[in-house]
């Protein structure tokens, strides 16, 4: 059976697990379509929420720019799973007992005002919109290569999917669909990593083959890792930052991100109890730990294994010829997303640093450039085929992968959908709006979501995981203080909250834009993306956390200056903090 | 103000303390240990790398686990203790 084929079986074959799975429980129960979840274990309610998080930026994009950065970028492995820690504490008991299902629900009844919860919708669609343009980004590479079309052409194909996907929608609320998805995707991520952390280290366990010894040099895997990159000109794995304020501010900005993004704070509302909220965060976690641990072996991994597949006898040596590349080199050629050039016309394919620091070096081999683009989204989809295993792990990661990719992007684009009809047109435009006029809103807005998703995922404002961290930083900036605010202080009042995330949302959009181009749009951006443009140094990708202090500091301002909110808002505050009493979701 | 109020009042400071402890524990991991310090930890090594390294790539994330765990456990209690338990 030709590859084509086995990727073919096992992408089906879990869709059809899943359709199965949302079939069975619809059967069931008609209340578990509705209120996912509602008497679900903290347990499965983990293990859904981790399935829901995890996106196309985890399961594709993460180790890969992991693994061509090294230490540096450990920021994404902190920052996404840190979160979980904010979420348990500061946001998500409480929100459970305020018992309502959207975050601009929330919003709006704390702050009291109609303003408050339309600049709340604002913010939820920028950053769901951001969001869906990283899952097409990594959806597309996916699609490309289990197609093996081009680039562009797997992104159209992905946006379809993904449309029909979103249309068939309700499934995206069963929670044992998503424990499914769950399952398929840990799986897929998790047997070949173990099988070549074994090849490389002889260690059953990635995270700890991690921190052995590499069997081959007897060397630990680190440190030849550390001795490989350093020969061809690259920065040390494990080599250290210069500019720790910026990747602190990454990571926070990551962390209050997760906390701020509303299709994962919704799952905490549908939990029995202010007591299993808690606990399913816990759970939640350590589901995304199983990911997250075995990411960091998978990129270090995968990098020495793509280093010794170009250079066979060691980076001191020539490396292979170009017409003995091996075959998943030529199958990634065809999706555009691997290019080489023969720079030195020697036939042979050499890959390093192409840095000033290192051009004596290169000049002495012989070499005129750098001769091979590896985009940094491949790594993960191509491990297995560069540790040359079997057949049915490369299908099995192409079916986790489509798994992560499309039920994010269809969940957001639920989102974005909701908060457009419901939230947007019948909660403030057009009140009087027909139940099949809502209807057809949503189905237009989810269109135009994924026409802009698309046209911008073609040229996408960086690797999937950083679309999606820019995502999380127009969260971290704009909702998440304001929820915060709305627990932990009685004092700030709707004026406060309003210019709070005014400020702190559009402090970052024009930080973002200034970099990456305005609205995302290619060529519009008023400043190369280079550390020596930014401000202090700070990323636009760390910009969030800045953003988030200008929301907090803007809010108390204006909230000082103006009078505080009515009493019985102060005891609506009073209420979210003491669990007796929490009662049953109410549905609106 | 009744006994309840005083009660509840009380409640809400120990829970404030509780997570202004567990997120010192929390920065002291990620930006402590894994960022600012890592240069002071760089002679601990560990199966290849320094103690930071190793605090950015895993140990942040089994305390962030252990973290979550022990603030639901300690809270369900403290919600027995207040009486403010569902």
């Amino acid at each position: 059976m030709d590859q084509f084929t086995i990727n073919l079986l096992f992408v089906g074959g879990s869709f059809a697990l899943y359709f199965g799975i949302a079939f069975w429980a619809r059967a069931g129960s008609t209340k578990e379509f509705y209120v996912a979840g509602g008497g679900v274990h903290p347990v499965l309610n983990g293990m859904a929420t981790a399935a829901d998080w995890m996106s196309a930026a985890s399961f594709i994009s993460m180790a890969g720019l992991i693994a061509a950065a090294g230490y540096a970028n450990s920021a994404y492995l902190m920052g996404w799973t840190g979160g979980y820690v904010l979420l348990a504490m500061l946001l998500a008991p409480y929100l459970r007992k305020f018992g309502k299902f959207t975050v601009p629900d929330f919003i709006g009844d704390r702050f009291y005002s109609s303003t408050a919860r339309l600049v709340a919708v604002a913010c939820l669609i920028i950053a769901s919109v951001t969001y869906v343009i990283g899952q097409m980004t990594g959806a597309g590479v996916a699609f490309s290569r289990f197609l093996e079309v081009d680039n562009n052409t797997g992104l159209i194909i992905a946006a379809i999917v993904v449309f029909f996907y979103a249309v068939l929608g309700g499934m995206k609320g069963i929670t044992y669909t998503q424990v499914a998805q769950y399952v398929v995707l840990i799986i897929a991520y998790t047997i070949p990593a173990v099988f070549i952390s074994l090849q490389l280290t002889d260690t059953f366990i990635p995270a700890i083959g991690l921190f052995s010894n590499h069997t081959e040099s007897g060397m630990p895997l680190l440190q030849k890792l550390d001795e490989v990159v350093r020969e061809l000109g690259f920065q040390d794995y494990t080599a250290d930052v210069d500019n720790k304020l910026n990747m602190v501010l990454f990571t926070l900005s990551l962390m209050i991100g997760t906390a701020g993004l509303p299709h994962v704070i919704i799952r905490f509302f549908t939990v029995p109890k202010v007591a299993d909220a808690r606990w399913s965060a816990g759970w939640a976690l350590v589901f995304i730990a199983l990911l997250y641990l075995t990411a960091p072996a998978v990129a270090s991994m995968a990098r020495l294994n793509l280093l010794t597949t170009i250079y066979p006898s060691g980076p001191t040596e020539a490396p292979i010829e170009y017409s003995e590349r091996p075959d998943w080199v030529q199958t990634w050629e065809t999706t555009g997303l691997i290019k080489f050039e023969d720079k030195n016309g020697d036939g042979r394919v050499q890959f390093y640093n192409d840095v000033p620091a290192f051009k004596d070096e290169a000049t002495a081999r012989g070499w005129e450039g750098n001769e091979l683009v590896v985009n940094r989204d491949i790594l993960v989809l191509a491990n297995p085929e560069i540790a040359n295993l079997p057949g049915w792990v490369i299908g099995l990661i192409a079916a986790g992968g489509l798994a992560a990719a499309l039920s994010t992007a269809a969940g957001l684009l639920l989102a974005i959908s909701s908060a457009i009809s419901h939230d947007l047109i019948k909660g403030s435009i057009n009140p009087n709006i027909t139940d099949k006029g809502e209807l057809r809103a949503a189905r237009i807005s989810m269109f135009v979501a994924i026409v802009v998703a698309t046209y911008l995922g073609m040229n996408p404002p960086g690797f999937a995981a950083q679309v999606v961290a820019l995502a999380f930083g127009i969260a971290a900036a704009s909702i998440f203080p304001a929820l915060m605010m709305g627990i932990f202080s009685k004092r700030i009042n709707s004026t406060g909250a309003v210019a709070g995330m005014l400020a702190g949302l559009i402090s970052t959009l024009v930080y973002i834009f200034l970099f990456l181009g305005w609205f995302f749009i290619p060529g519009t951006a008023s400043f190369a993306n280079t550390p020596d443009n930014w401000l202090f140094g700070v990323s636009p990708l760390s910009f969030g956390a800045i953003g988030a202090v200008i929301n907090f500091a803007v809010a108390f301002i204006v909230s000082s200056m103006t009078p505080p909110p009515p009493k019985e808002i102060q005891d609506l505050v009073e209420s979210v903090r003491y669990p007796q009493g929490a009662g049953g979701a109410v549905d609106h | 103000m009744s006994d309840h109020n005083i009660n509840a009042e009380k409640y809400w400071q120990a829970n404030l303390r509780l997570i202004l402890g567990s997120l010192v524990v929390w920065a002291l991991a990620s930006y402590g240990c894994a960022i600012l310090l890592r240069p002071m930890l760089s002679g601990i090594m560990i199966g290849g790398a320094d103690l930071g390294f190793w605090f950015a790539q895993q140990g942040s994330i089994l305390v962030f686990i252990a973290l979550t765990f022990f603030y639901a456990w300690r809270m369900n209690k403290l919600d027995e203790e207040f009486g403010l338990q569902e």
